[in-house]
């Protein structure tokens, strides 16, 4: 653990010391250019705040409304009846929406079952198992103006579905 | 298709408060989910500036085609349509190394300097590329080596081994990361059997 948060802490500095050094080698104006860069990067942050905004508010509405916790208690006695603890079905299938919400739901699991438990080592396993579908979707093609976005909703929200169920295999055989 | 998600979640959501009485509820979640939004992109200014002034060195230094020259056998055959000394190479590596480092911080701005370059190899069309699907599903399944986040709310709840599920999470993200390749793949080839590309 020492290793890892010694590596975490090391890496970035030290990454950036590299890319400025290897600037100021190659003769490139690292300042100018650093600044060039960064305007570019306002611009984005600033881009992307309507395709946020409309994103969260509308899984906000959902969820503030109930319908959400409606679906997801229709789903669960399916999705219990294939082997998924019916504990870790809100957090499943939150996962690819929100990626805050799934945060929340797997504190609140750790929290009621404790981290060593079962349920809590499966908590934090889906957590980091797969990324939210729906705000990458939002932010990296809201970004550069992607309108018709193909099948890539598809394909995440499949990526998404293997990951979680490979968490729950993987943590029934390892912990079960 | 993400127009009628959208709506359908809105629509849904307030048919359902109207007759669940959570018309309160929703209403609050209309303004606060607007102030979270931008208080995400505000939060991301700082970290889209830096990185994106850090990489602009790099992309200029030649670091990044460097990069991108030690990995390209394996990232030629996962983007057959990006030319391979192409700039959007070496982004998109950026943004696959620093999603498995856990620099999600770091990853957004590179995955955005991507994209930005795969909609210029795609003549500027406001629609998704194949490339462009390809990058966002090795996203989606979030590859990463260490996820440090979960580890500290292990940690704060007084786990007795907060990184017990370092090895479970890495098999079942190699797993999804696996999975998008064939998906993405799949896909494609259903997008060309149909005639559409």
């Amino acid at each position: 653990m020492a290793i890892i948060t010694a590596l975490s802490v090391w890496l970035i500095p030290i990454l950036i010391g590299i890319v400025i050094l290897h600037g100021t080698i190659k003769k490139v104006p690292t300042y100018e250019t650093f600044v060039e860069g960064g305007k570019e990067g306002f611009n984005i942050a600033v881009s992307i705040i309507p395709f946020i905004v409309g994103m969260l508010v509308s899984i906000g509405v959902f969820r503030a409304s109930g319908a959400l916790d409606y679906f997801l208690n229709m789903l669960k006695p399916i999705l219990a009846a294939i082997g998924v603890p019916p504990q870790v079905v809100p957090l499943a299938l939150i996962r690819p929406i929100s990626g805050n919400g799934a945060l929340g739901m797997m504190s609140d699991l750790i929290a009621q079952y404790g981290p060593d438990s079962f349920i809590g080592r499966l908590a934090s396993t889906i957590q980091g198992s797969t990324d939210t579908t729906f705000y990458i979707i939002t932010v990296y093609f809201g970004a550069v103006g992607i309108k018709k976005i193909g099948d890539a909703l598809k394909v995440g929200l499949l990526v998404d579905f293997v990951g979680i169920s490979a968490a729950i295999i993987i943590v029934t055989y390892v912990f079960g | 298709m993400i127009n009628i998600i959208w709506a359908a979640m809105f629509i849904v959501g307030v048919v359902f408060a109207a007759f669940h009485g959570t018309m309160d509820e929703v209403n609050k979640a209309v303004f606060n989910s607007a102030k979270e939004g931008v208080a995400i992109c505000f939060g991301l200014i700082s970290i889209l500036v830096f990185w994106l002034g850090i990489m602009k060195i790099a992309e200029k230094s030649g670091l990044l085609n460097l990069l991108s020259h030690v990995f390209k056998p394996v990232l030629k055959r996962l983007f057959p349509e990006v030319p391979p000394d192409h700039p959007a190479m070496g982004y998109i590596l950026s943004n696959v190394v620093a999603n498995m480092f856990g620099l999600g911080n770091a990853a957004t701005p590179m995955g955005l300097k991507a994209m930005e370059q795969l909609k210029k190899l795609n003549n500027n069309k406001p629609e998704a590329s194949r490339s462009m699907i390809t990058l966002l599903a090795l996203n989606t399944s979030g590859m990463t080596l260490i996820p440090t986040t979960v580890i500290a709310i292990r940690m704060k709840y007084g786990s007795e081994a907060p990184t017990e599920i370092v090895g479970t999470t890495l098999a079942a993200t190699i797993c999804a990361s696996i999975a998008a390749v064939i998906i993405d793949r799949l896909f494609y080839y259903r997008r060309k059997r149909k005639g559409k590309k």
